[in-house]
């Protein structure tokens, strides 16, 4: 019987995530309210669904008592946000939030099987930063001052970012996290991501006159420049395709664009023959199998993960995902791919564009500049972060060791993702505001003195 | 910012195309790494299928006991022991190189799936291998009790016919005598396959190549004439023709055809060291094989700085030259190829346990190791050979071959030589290059040829 259900669950969850994936697009075309809302509903039902087939397999595989309260927490945890974020923001982006709450299941089940402990570990954090995370849309509301302040968080980030490059504790030729003893460290270029892109937002949305794109440009660099000194080539490149993207579509000038672009890759290209770790990555990358013994292992564990799993996985705890270095961290994607198999890895790929769609589909609708650009430079970090670590798992490009948001192991890397969500539901609820704000405009038939206004004028 | 959108999306989208590109193209290829351990999970619910010979002959199955213990047998024992290689305590062979073909089961799916839940295993897919049975008994029992190698390749596709290597084991026997098998050195021991991972000094089979450099150098090589008096001195180091025989006046042809040491020597002195070291590099001396097989790479040593005597031996292949059986047949199957090389390769296609065909594996040209007419000039070159130079034994075959033989001397007892021939079949529809290296066999003509003869026989 046992069997049975973990055989017909490795069919059962590619169909459960190819449904859910189908509806993320689905439902976008979708003209009538009831039907959006039904759609949504029923996202809900296949992720619960999938969730508890997922933690069936889990519990009959490992006869652990312990996974059923984890399993009913895990739940009640879901239905919590789902249901809290419903009745206090009534007007919240329904597609976002099923996508975060699938992204951090889908992480819970996966931890789960790789180390109970960390899965544990994650859900804690998970629910902190939820319960964080509720007073962000309402913050992001109330606080007009946010534009105001470009500096605190240019400075701040800057700050943090030049703590750890000279205080930060070595892990595997990188510094990217502050120790405090040895139970609690957290890498501050999560947060300062966020940050960052508020600096960019807040600077460029009130000049894009030449001088001041040099000065916010200076201190775009610095931040990169710190983050290749701690030897975050992941992160660096991060920062600096965010900013590039912030730019160009605050200044639309296509040259910073390009001109940045190119002299990125020039850059990379310097940094290629200047730094080994930088070639031992390339290396890894361009004929993993040549080195199969040290600099190629990590990645050809991958690839033999995924291609051992194919289309429909090994099954939960069927394979051997923990044959890769860091498999929770950098290379979740991989575990994912062998034991939930291709299909599923697919889904996974598609729900992340998912996310990324919407994040620059709100961007869009934003108004304000400053709302707009940041929602976009919030959307472009998630969107490139994703293709760093799929990439690299999968030997597209080479690998740079960065995570798969809300779903790798790691507090930062969740807080800040949950953080970054939650933004821009904040700036989603603004959307609607604008929107009503408008609309009230148009009724009364007088000129009024709104910010909405304003910025559209400006625009 | 749509373009933005559509930047980011193409991003997604590219990753995704790859993704499905390597469950669909590469995955096989990278999974069947002996560096998986994951195919050890395969083992846990499939049964290894049958390794096949071309004709369906099997050479390695699997046999379930009714408690449901599993033995690998191999009804041919020792015969196909290096190319078929063993299963347990590591693996070897094809064993190895398709391990995890006989460990997937490309059965009928709901088949597959009504074992999975049954908790019964699946039968792995079949390897049908390039491996002639008629060839291989023929290559086996020639060798006889010496040890040595020979191997086989159909030079139009790069299809190995037969693989034979002694000292051998009887695979069957693996868990039995495995210790005894390991006691002795490495290169000692009979798990050794000396086809691909013994290396020999090559003698005068190499004289095919320093005749290949010499014609590449010198547009007027034909007009070459040498009187040979059984040695030739240079300093204070005198070089000797087989059994100090003087050959007399020898022209380019008579000095290949007669093997004559001393013609070879003086050619060898006017090369230019830089050019055959880069003739040595395109036939892939000091390069990696395109074998999946375990090799031992061959390596050839000459440089500017390199003495005469360095020169006069490297050129009759003695010196510090080196080369394993398998590269010689890969040489010998380029020449009769028009020069071009074809990817040796062992397993043909594979199918189900019920003999439907799953993957089909095509030749693959390797590359041109030299112009159509440099290989044309090399088979009439070693067409004489037979005809009317040292490979005498072979002239009562009812076909043309064309071959080199060898008599390479490997310590400083002069008196014992490894015997070497390499040839190939001219003008037959089906076509074969051979080459038989026999351990401290002596002359190639009196030890090597006829074993290569015999496979010959065998084939036509």
């Amino acid at each position: 019987m046992t069997n049975l259900i973990v055989e017909l669950s490795k069919y059962g969850l590619s169909i459960l995530a190819a449904l859910y994936t189908l509806l993320c697009f689905s439902i976008l075309k979708k003209k009538g309210t009831v039907e959006k809302v039904q759609g949504f509903g029923l996202q809900l039902l296949i992720l619960f669904f999938l969730h508890f087939l997922a933690y069936t397999v889990l519990y009959l595989k490992t006869e652990n008592d312990n996974l059923l309260v984890f399993y009913v927490l895990q739940v009640a945890l879901i239905t919590f946000v789902q249901i809290f974020f419903q009745t206090v923001y009534p007007k919240v982006n329904r597609l976002v939030l099923n996508n975060m709450c699938f992204l951090m299941a889908v992480g819970f089940i996966i931890l789960t099987r790789l180390s109970y402990d960390k899965a544990v570990k994650q859900f804690q954090i998970a629910a902190a930063s939820l319960v964080l995370s509720f007073c962000v849309p309402f913050l992001i509301r109330k606080c007009k001052f946010l534009e105001n302040i470009p500096w605190v968080y240019g400075g701040v980030g800057l700050a943090l970012l030049g703590i750890v490059a000279i205080m930060g504790s070595v892990s595997h030729g990188a510094k990217l996290a502050l120790s405090f003893g040895s139970l609690f460290s957290i890498q501050p270029s999560e947060f300062v991501k966020l940050s960052f892109v508020f600096f960019a937002a807040a600077r460029l949305s009130e000049s894009t006159a030449f001088k001041d794109v040099v000065i916010t440009s200076v201190m775009a660099g610095a931040h990169v420049l710190v983050l290749v000194a701690s030897r975050d080539l992941g992160g660096a490149l991060i920062f600096f395709v965010a900013y590039l993207v912030v730019l160009y579509v605050a200044t639309k000038q296509p040259f910073y664009l390009l001109g940045g672009l190119g002299a990125g890759s020039a850059a990379a290209y310097v940094a290629y023959l200047l730094f080994s770790h930088v070639q031992v990555r390339v290396l890894a990358w361009s004929d993993p199998f040549s080195y199969i013994d040290k600099e190629g292992y990590q990645i050809t564990q991958s690839l033999f993960a995924i291609g051992t799993g194919s289309w429909f996985g090994m099954g939960l705890l069927q394979g051997t995902p923990n044959k890769i270095p860091f498999v929770e961290q950098d290379f979740v994607f991989s575990a994912v791919a062998e034991e939930l198999g291709g299909i599923f890895a697919i889904c996974l790929i598609l729900i992340c564009l998912s996310c990324f769609l919407m994040f620059v589909n709100i961007a869009m609708q934003l108004k304000d500049s400053f709302y707009k650009l940041t929602a976009l430079g919030l959307g472009t970090l998630y969107g490139f972060q994703v293709f760093l670590t799929i990439g690299g798992g999968i030997k597209f490009i080479p690998s740079t060791g960065v995570t798969l948001p809300l779903v790798s192991y790691g507090g930062s890397s969740l807080l800040a993702t949950i953080l970054m969500f939650s933004i821009i539901q904040g700036m989603y609820l603004l959307r609607v505001d604008e929107g009503l704000k408008n609309e009230k405009k148009k009724q009364k038939r007088s000129p009024r003195r709104g910010k909405a206004e304003k910025t559209k004028k400006e625009s | 910012m749509a373009v933005v959108t559509y930047i980011f999306s193409g991003l997604f989208a590219m990753l995704a195309v790859y993704f499905v590109y390597f469950e669909g193209f590469l995955r096989e290829d990278v999974i069947n790494n002996p560096y998986n351990s994951r195919q050890e999970l395969f083992a846990e619910q499939v049964i290894r299928g049958k390794i096949l010979a071309a004709d369906g002959e099997t050479l390695a199955e699997t046999l379930v006991a009714a408690d449901g213990t599993e033995t690998r047998s191999y009804p041919y024992g020792n015969m196909f022991a290096h190319a078929v290689g063993y299963s347990s305590h590591g693996k070897a062979g094809l064993e190895l190189l398709g391990n995890f073909h006989v460990l997937t089961s490309n059965a009928y799916l709901p088949e597959r799936v009504m074992k999975d839940i049954r908790e019964e295993k699946n039968t792995g897919d079949n390897l049908v291998t390039t491996l002639d049975v008629d060839l291989q008994r023929a290559a086996y029992a020639a060798l006889g009790n010496h040890k040595g190698a020979v191997v086989a390749i159909e030079p139009s596709t790069g299809k190995i016919l037969c693989m034979v290597s002694k000292p051998d084991f009887d695979p069957n026997q693996v868990d039995a005598q495995w210790e005894d098998w390991n006691a002795l050195d490495p290169a000692d021991s009979v798990l050794y396959n000396r086809a691909t991972q013994g290396l020999y000094p090559p003698g005068s089979v190499f004289k095919i190549i320093t005749l290949l450099e010499y014609m590449r150098e010198d547009p007027d090589a034909e007009d070459f004439s040498f009187d040979c008096d059984g040695t030739l001195t240079r300093g204070d180091y005198t070089i000797g023709c087989y059994r100090k025989t003087a050959h007399g006046m020898q022209s380019l042809q008579k000095a290949f055809a007669n093997s004559c040491n001393t013609a070879f020597a003086q050619i060898g002195l006017g090369l230019d060291a830089d050019n055959f070291s880069q003739t040595c590099d395109q036939l892939l001396f000091d390069q990696k094989l395109p074998l999946s097989l375990p090799y031992s790479r061959s390596s050839f040593v000459l440089d500017s700085g390199s003495s005469d005597s360095e020169r006069m031996m490297t050129s009759i292949g003695q010196g510090e030259t080196m080369v394993s059986p398998m590269h010689m047949a890969m040489i010998a199957s380029a020449i009769s190829n028009r020069g071009v090389l074809m990817e040796p390769y062992l397993i043909d296609h594979l199918e189900t346990y019920t003999g439907n065909t799953v993957r089909t594996f095509r030749p693959k040209a390797y590359g041109k190791l030299m112009t159509d007419v440099e290989a044309k000039t090399l088979t009439e070159y070693m067409e004489q050979v037979i005809a009317e130079g040292t490979a005498t034994s072979l002239r009562s075959l009812n076909i043309t071959v064309a071959g080199k033989t060898g008599s390479a001397e490997f310590s400083s007892d002069k008196s014992k030589s490894h015997a070497w021939f390499t040839g190939f079949s001219v003008g037959e529809e089906k076509d074969l290059a051979v080459c038989v290296l026999v351990e401290e066999g002596g002359s190639g003509n009196g030890q090597a040829a006829p074993i290569a003869g015999k496979v010959f026989e065998a084939y036509y």
